[in-house]
């Protein structure tokens, strides 16, 4: 049955109250300090004035920001699918004294976030002057319990002949776990992939109290500091800022929607 | 299950061994740590000072850790009422095929892909006090414009609204999902025997969403309790500490005062009452798993 039109407006009309506020960043970014001084609140820019951007560009590096938080997200979501599926393996198909007890230390830490930990690995880094590096940005989340979960998940419903004839072909245990079994948990891993280099992509909290240095700073932080740093009215460059940094996140929801709306739902129900 | 011998008895300890070495190091001995450090008395110069529990004496006797405890509480009580509730009228008024409601249900969603900092920055722009969108939407209807962030009665709920605005989009996919498995039979059923919409949602609907509902709030509890970036970007525990909740409390007394072991003391609480939060959701994560298999809550 097709919609009416009042009908169709009021479901775009659900969605304003999210979609006005990105509109009025866009919007924001596109002025200028006069205009912004005149009518802070115009809906619309006298034009497409790039000076905000420019501003942004020249406050910080970018470019840079923008390589340290792809590398960092990119390492941790790696290394996460990396342990997770020997990890996983074992826990799943291996019989061994302990099973029990490793995966329960495994869930155990679902109970420890970032806010948990943070001060005595901060203490722990700084005695070995490994603050204010890539490695402390990275090594402490090497491991996601949610991730090793999924993935274990997964691996329940590999049937474990597929793996004793594997085992007959000559195949040694790494070759299994890291040939033969990735395509068949491809779901699970882009999930858990997906939602780790999401997170860690806009993770505030971490680097800011993990790094001081630029050369390692992530652009969460970068943006976050173009406010901090300025006096007086200069939305339109921290709006600017803001647009780079939300759109990386958009594009990346923009290509993978499904994926990442099916991860969000199957999270809670296990699918 | 069936589970295959391990070719040489080490190999499953050797495949572990990577996850249980991370572990150990960055998620049990600091939990261990901060236990250790929260007698000590240390500013991260001089060598750190057993104090026995002065630490948390002080935090109390300040008055600090009450306040901060309550002020969380009181705010993830607000995020996960209004979430959920949200998230739940959303779903049910999105749940429908159509190019145009696919499309309103990923513009709220993308708000909880889009980064903390990135929301906070903007409704930090939209609530200014002076030329704020919010504040100028107002004053064109004749009505007053108020200090959303800066008026201590005010500064909790602001930071509250929107954290709901980033969380919605959550709860109705969840709600989404939810609503897939509620049989279509039984809606047909209700309503064949008179039964109204409401009736149909209240009788029907909601008790068939009762384990959705139990992970969204769950979940929704969780994650507002460690709440920290927007109180950071948008009012840093002001005005006058009526934002300082708990985890933005702990980063004040490492960062700004250099007192590790009150942060560490101030860890232990905010770690019991996590734990407390995620024991009485695994509760009912368990309490629903009889009937099928499940993933744990994250």
């Amino acid at each position: 049955m097709p919609l009416r039109w009042p009908r169709r407006l009021g479901l775009v009309g659900l969605a304003l109250p999210w979609l006005l506020p990105y509109a009025w960043m866009v919007s924001t970014s596109f002025k200028t300090l006069p205009e912004l001084v005149a009518a802070p609140s115009a809906p619309l820019p006298s034009g497409l004035n790039l000076d905000a951007y420019a501003a942004v560009f020249e406050a910080m590096p970018v470019g840079a920001y923008l390589l340290n938080t792809t590398l960092m997200a990119l390492a941790i979501g790696l290394l996460q699918l990396a342990l997770a599926l020997p990890a996983g393996y074992a826990l799943s198909k291996l019989s061994f004294r302990g099973r029990g007890l490793a995966f329960g230390l495994v869930v155990a830490t679902l109970l420890i976030p970032a806010q948990v930990r943070f001060v005595p690995v901060f203490t722990l880094l700084a005695e070995v002057r490994l603050t204010n590096t890539m490695t402390a940005l990275v090594l402490p989340f090497a491991v996601s319990a949610l991730g090793t979960f999924l993935i274990r998940q997964a691996l329940l419903s590999v049937p474990p002949q597929l793996i004793e004839a594997a085992r007959l072909d000559g195949a040694g245990e790494l070759t299994i776990i890291y040939r033969l079994l990735p395509p068949l948990l491809r779901p699970s891993l882009v999930a858990a992939f997906l939602f780790s280099f999401v997170y860690h992509w806009n993770d505030y909290f971490w680097p800011l109290v993990m790094t001081t240095d630029d050369s390692v700073r992530t652009l969460p932080l970068g943006v976050a500091l173009l406010r901090e740093q300025g006096t007086g009215v200069r939305w339109h460059i921290v709006m600017a800022g803001n647009v780079l940094l939300s759109l990386p996140a958009l594009l990346l929801f923009a290509l993978t929607q499904r994926q990442l709306i099916h991860a969000a739902a199957g999270k809670a129900a296990g699918r | 299950m069936k589970l295959l011998s391990p070719r040489r008895p080490t190999d499953p300890y050797l495949l572990l061994l990577p996850t249980l070495l991370i572990l150990g190091c960055f998620f049990f001995y600091p939990l261990l740590a901060a236990g250790k450090l929260s007698l000590y008395s240390w500013d991260l110069l001089t060598p750190p000072r057993f104090v026995g529990l002065d630490n948390y004496r002080a935090l109390w006797s300040e008055g600090l850790l009450l306040h901060s405890l309550e002020l969380t509480l009181v705010f993830s009580l607000g995020v996960v009422t209004a979430s959920t509730i949200l998230g739940l009228a959303l779903a049910l008024l999105l749940n429908r095929p159509g190019r145009l409601a696919a499309f309103a249900r990923a513009s709220i969603f993308s708000a909880y892909i889009v980064s903390w900092v990135s929301v906070a920055l903007l409704w930090l722009w939209i609530l200014d006090a002076d030329g704020g969108a919010l504040n100028a939407a107002l004053q064109r209807l004749g009505l007053p414009g108020w200090r959303w962030l800066s008026d201590p009665r005010l500064a909790l709920p602001s930071l509250a609204a929107v954290t709901v605005w980033k969380l919605a989009g959550y709860a109705m996919i969840l709600y989404l999902a939810g609503l897939q498995d509620v049989p279509a039979h039984l809606l047909e059923a209700a309503a064949l025997d008179g039964a109204g919409r409401w009736q149909r949602f209240r009788h029907v609907t909601w008790p068939l969403l009762r384990p959705t509902t139990a992970f969204v709030t769950s979940t929704g509890a969780i994650a507002s309790f460690q709440v920290f970036d927007v109180v950071r970007v948008m009012t840093q525990g002001g005005p006058m500490d009526h934002t300082n909740v708990l985890v933005y409390a702990i980063y004040e007394q490492i960062f700004l005062n250099l007192r590790v072991g009150r942060a560490s003391a101030l860890v232990v609480v905010f770690f019991l009452v996590l734990l407390g939060l995620t024991l009485w959701q695994l509760r009912l994560w368990l309490r629903r798993e009889g009937a099928e298999g499940q993933s744990p809550p994250a």
